[in-house]
């Protein structure tokens, strides 16, 4: 087991020093108020520089990345992150501006957010871009808000509801929730898609709007969206477009063009920013023209070949984040798009739909695929056949560990019992498809022998399975220090 | 169901058990074997006033956490504190665990509760 | 074929067999007709790596940063040092091209480092726990406040001083559009909190008073002061504050605070020209199990192994979905394991002394400015690493002069209190020396 820092402190050890000064420097009591002085030390780690990088290299050689292995995690496109990425953002001209400087010594960088404002209309079909939302969930929140702002201009005060699939991510609901709205589920049909005429009977006045993810959840191209559309906007709500899963139509299709008033996408799934661990991420927001002046501010306008940030919005609904978005997220985004360029992405939304193909054909004979054998970007099969012989899919998920796998995301969506949700993405190779789709069929050679072994797996990790109950019931959410 | 005692139960999974003016509720078996391992309860406030059908305090697990809906209307004039360093309680035997007592505003409200044999069949339409 | 895409073309037609298939449009053939998008598609074509970083240049070297010039800009992010350490670990591939670590047993790595970030923050802000990290500071306050808000559903006042940054404030107000709630924003006096307006602001209607110490001016509050009056009334007391000033101010947590929340980007993150920065969120008691976002904890395996796992799940938006009460998923995750890396290096001497010469180095800076006899003391009061002058000037123009000179000047109040003509807020970091602030303090002075 790996020490924590703090227990590999020693005093006096030093890790960092400043330079010498030649202004007088005066001590903390000097300075200030005795009651504003902190009087007990934090304890905070006395170790040297080789300590740390040699506890920190540690720690990573018990993680993995995409760079260690395949991540065939449904909704999250963990696509390969591009090393040129990571070394232009790093440039200082990025990475040392300070947000508060005048426009004239950042034109780089705000030319630079322009045209990937530009870029990213083009590619969902959308009329104006914010890009200041730090995460999806956060766009989800910002364009939400966006559709509010719409009806109450209006002084449409019934509008209170937001439809949305049974299938959504859990964002979905929250982020309504937060921006105020009550939430009206919808059912999916057999054939796993919005069930037109539950739509139609669940859309009234009192619709603000409807989430909508396409490809859905299950991977599904919702074929019904021009019908859905005309319902939503027949009954006078909007239609907002959860970006997940864009990897599916790059190049393909728009939702501007399927009819969709508001959408975010994941840069840091689609546009190969790194997840790094858990973020940062961006989740920029776009909207037709009718909703442009609800955007948040600041707006960046081009006047002639000058570029600027513009305050004046006259519906905005104000600011989500502080400055501008995640900047240097956004550095990467634009070098993967002048990278691939409109050849490339659509290589890539056709690529990504051939790969998961390609699986759902090896493994429909053992797994169960409650929707049948296509789709599009990812797919959905179910662990229930399994689960009849004694295993089930966490079992399943955590033997994938001792295979040197990460698993696919399990248990969601929600209407599938037993779900497993896989995405591979363009950036695998066809042997790690067949070496993965192998590895799902041993597995199940192993539950029809030996269920135990799945079911107490993992074995060969640095750890076993972790009592998650034991966390929860009794939080500890820090180190205790010696006395 | 559950031996000897003649409870009534909602259709939100929790049982009362009635002592004159007071309600004694808690979840079901159906219920914590939904929930998992509880890890948490976050209990009513004694003294709050509780509206039949309302959310009114919550139930963790580690996998989901449940709201816990009023069956009856009243003052809540009891928890059990002991949910509170052992919620587990609730997995290990969900009717000796009851969560609070309530001084029933309408005792009429009973009547529109489930039966045992009401609640088994309403289970099995559910399951 | 491109360099990112593996599938050759015999690849592609033994898979397209497989799956029963004679080309790939089959399997958009779902998307009708009139929704493809046909030649017209708008956007450049692809550029090879070679011409992307001359192009990446390009644009970098069209902006001018604090690379090249010597900042005293602060407002909120602040030009610290960066120990190359830092970068040299952040960019292990195995911690930035990871995902959530949703499978703790493979991600054990990340894990522990966040353990390791939730506990220094606590320590520094005195605080029982802290989560995994958010977006930013002005979110976490934010949330800070929504958390209040449903602890306490019988009250929806929040109290907001406006000495908080004004960015703070907005997106406070964005955050709470969606509720029903009444924001108090009570005006500063003379650069600092009006703690007798808090006072009489606060009534059983109060589920939160929120301040900021060092406030958006630099200047140190009576912290002590507003945490009395908020828990007279009930109310919830959130504090917002710089990490680093902790190093040798008082930890919230002592003045009572029940929330200690704030934007860590001046441990080990770059000013990045606004993002992402990192957002650090500590609490205690009551409202532990209500925090938003991830939370890291320790527990055990089958064999009694000690391990860290995501915990306290059920209250996030993957769980309780509307009842949730924050939706966040994604978090800083990565910025976090820069501060955890930035504060292991400095340690618990080190954060002393940045904390020290940021203090030192400002304290000079302004007495060299007053010297000038062109900048007076706008309000008079301790400071930490911020401090505001005013000037008979159009600090715009003066920046601009200093610009030419080698200098990012200071932030112009006039932008955000339109009556603080000729203000200017400067910041000095552990970054600036002695011959850095002199000869900013000279060509100031000759500017004006």
């Amino acid at each position: 087991m790996s020490k924590l820092i703090f227990e590999m402190s020693r005093p006096g050890r030093r890790a960092f020093n400043l330079p010498e000064t030649d202004i007088p420097q005066k001590s903390p009591t000097e300075l200030f108020d005795s009651r504003s002085i902190r009087k007990i030390d934090a304890r905070l780690p006395e170790v040297s520089e080789l300590d740390v990088v040699r506890h920190f290299t540690e720690l990573s050689n018990r993680n993995f990345g995409v760079d260690s292995g395949f991540y065939p995690l449904g909704s999250c496109t963990m696509k390969y992150n591009p090393k040129i990425n990571e070394k232009v953002a790093s440039f200082e001209g990025f990475t040392d501006l300070h947000p508060h400087q005048p426009a004239e010594s950042v034109q780089g960088a705000l030319k630079l957010m322009y045209n990937l404002e530009k870029y990213l209309a083009e590619i969902t079909g959308m009329d104006y871009i914010s890009l200041q939302p730090s995460a999806g969930a956060q766009g989800e929140m910002a364009g939400l808000m966006v559709i509010k702002a719409y009806h109450e201009e209006r002084r449409d005060k019934a509008r209170t509801k937001i439809l949305i699939p049974d299938s959504a991510h859990g964002t979905n609901p929250a982020s309504a929730a937060v921006a105020g709205f009550d939430i009206v589920h919808i059912k999916s049909n057999e054939k796993g898609l919005v069930d037109v005429d539950e739509l139609r009977r669940l859309s009234g006045k009192d619709t603000a709007g409807l989430m909508l993810t396409n490809p859905n959840t299950l991977g599904l191209f919702e074929k019904d969206i021009i019908e859905a559309a005309k319902i939503i906007h027949g009954c006078g709500g909007l239609l907002y477009y959860d970006g997940a899963n864009a990897n599916a139509i790059l190049g393909q299709t728009r939702p501007g063009d399927m009819g969709f008033d508001v959408v975010h996408l994941n840069l840091h799934k689609t546009f190969t920013t790194p997840h790094g661990g858990g973020g940062p991420g961006a989740g920029p927001i776009g909207v037709k023209k009718k909703l442009h002046a609800f955007l948040p501010v600041p707006w960046i306008e081009k006047r002639g070949s000058k570029y600027n940030f513009n305050y004046k919005k006259s519906h905005s609904i104000g600011k989500v984040k502080s400055l501008y978005g995640n900047f240097l997220v956004l550095v990467r985004a634009y070098a993967y798009i002048r990278t691939m360029g409109k050849e490339g992405l659509k290589q890539v939304s056709e690529n990504a739909v051939l790969n998961a193909n390609y699986m759902l054909s090896r493994l429909k004979d053992t797994y169960d695929v409650p929707f049948g054998d296509r789709c599009m970007h990812e797919f959905v099969i179910s662990g229930e056949k399994q689960k009849k012989m004694g295993a089930n899919t966490l079992g399943i998920a955590k033997r994938l560990l001792d295979y040197g796998y990460h698993p696919p995301t399990i248990y969601f969506p929600l209407i599938v019992k037993e779900a497993m949700m896989i995405e591979p993405t363009e950036t695998e190779s066809k042997e790690t498809l067949d070496e993965f789709v192998d590895v799902l069929l041993k597995i199940n050679a192993e539950i029809e022998e030996n269920p135990e072994m799945v079911n107490s797996a993992p074995h060969t990790t640095v750890v076993r399975r972790l009592d998650e109950v034991q966390a929860a019931r009794n939080p500890i959410l820090k180190y205790d220090f010696p006395e | 169901m559950i031996p000897g005692k003649n409870l009534k139960y909602s259709k939100d999974h929790e049982w009362v058990e009635v002592d004159g003016e007071t309600a004694i509720v808690g979840v079901t078996n159906y219920a914590q074997v939904q929930l998992g391992d509880i890890v948490y309860v976050e209990l009513p406030e004694i003294g709050m006033h509780a509206d039949k059908d309302e959310a009114i305090c919550a139930i963790e697990s580690v996998k989901t956490a449940a709201d816990v809906i009023t069956p009856v209307s009243g003052e809540v004039l009891e928890v059990n504190e002991a949910l509170e360093d052992n919620p587990e309680l609730i997995n290990e035997d969900p009717y000796a665990a009851w969560i609070m007592k309530i001084q029933m505003a309408d005792i009429a409200e009973i009547e529109s509760l489930l039966s045992e044999d009401e609640y088994a069949d309403f289970c099995e339409n559910e399951g | 074929m491109h360099k990112y895409i593996p599938n050759t073309e015999a690849e592609k037609k033994l898979m397209m067999e497989q799956i029963g298939i004679n080309s790939i449009s089959e399997l958009f053939s779902v998307i009708p007709e009139n929704l493809r998008v046909g030649d017209e598609f708008n956007l450049p074509s692809g550029m090879s790596e070679q011409e992307l970083i001359v192009h990446m240049r390009e644009l970098a070297l069209t902006n001018i940063s604090a690379y090249d010039l010597k900042c005293f800009l602060g407002a909120g992010t602040y030009d610290h040092f960066i120990p190359a350490v830092v970068g040299a670990l952040t960019s292990r591939s195995e911690f930035y091209t990871a995902y959530t670590p949703y499978q703790a047993e493979i991600s054990q790595g990340m894990l522990q480092a966040i353990f390791e970030y939730q506990t220094m923050v606590c320590e520094l802000t005195g605080m029982e726990a802290a989560n995994a990290s958010m977006y930013d500071g002005v979110s976490a306050t934010a949330e800070a406040c929504a958390i209040a808000l449903v602890s306490n559903r019988k009250r929806n006042k929040i109290i907001v001083s406006d000495s908080v940054q004004p960015e703070t404030r907005e997106v406070i107000k964005t955050y709470m559009n969606g509720r029903d709630v009444i924001l108090l924003e009570i005006p500063f006096v003379n650069g600092e909190t009006d703690y007798e307006a808090i006072e009489e602001a606060c009534d059983d209607n109060t589920v939160a008073v929120c301040i900021q110490s060092p406030n958006f001016f630099g200047i140190i509050e009576d912290m002590d002061r507003v945490g009395e009056i908020s828990h007279s009334y009930g109310a919830a007391f959130i504090v917002n504050t710089d990490l680093i000033s902790l190093g040798i101010l008082k930890p919230p947590a002592e003045a009572g605070a029940d929330f200690v929340v704030g934007d860590a980007q001046p441990l080990g993150n770059p000013m990045a020209f606004g993002g992402p920065h990192l957002g650090y969120f500590a609490t205690s008691g009551k409202y532990i199990r209500k925090m938003p976002g991830r939370i890291v904890g320790e527990t055990v395996d089958t064999e009694g192994n000690k391990g860290y796992v995501l915990t306290l799940q059920a209250r996030e938006q993957h769980i309780r979905r509307e009842k949730a009460t924050s939706n966040i998923c994604s978090n800083h995750a990565l910025n976090a394991l820069a501060a955890t890396i930035y504060l292991s290096l400095v340690g618990k001497e080190g954060i002393k002394e940045v904390a020290l010469r940021c203090a030192n180095n400002a304290r000079y800076t302004q007495q060299k400015l007053l010297e000038t006899g062109k900048f007076h003391d706008m309000f008079n009061k301790p400071f930490f690493k911020e401090f505001a002058v005013e000037s008979n000037t159009d600090i715009g123009k003066l920046n601009k002069v200093l610009h030419k000179k080698g200098y990012i000047g200071g932030f112009s109040l006039e932008k955000k209190f339109p009556w603080l003509k000729g203000g200017w807020l400067i910041a000095v970091t552990e970054r600036r020396s002695k011959a850095d602030i002199d000869d900013f303090v000279q060509k100031a002075g000759d500017a004006v």
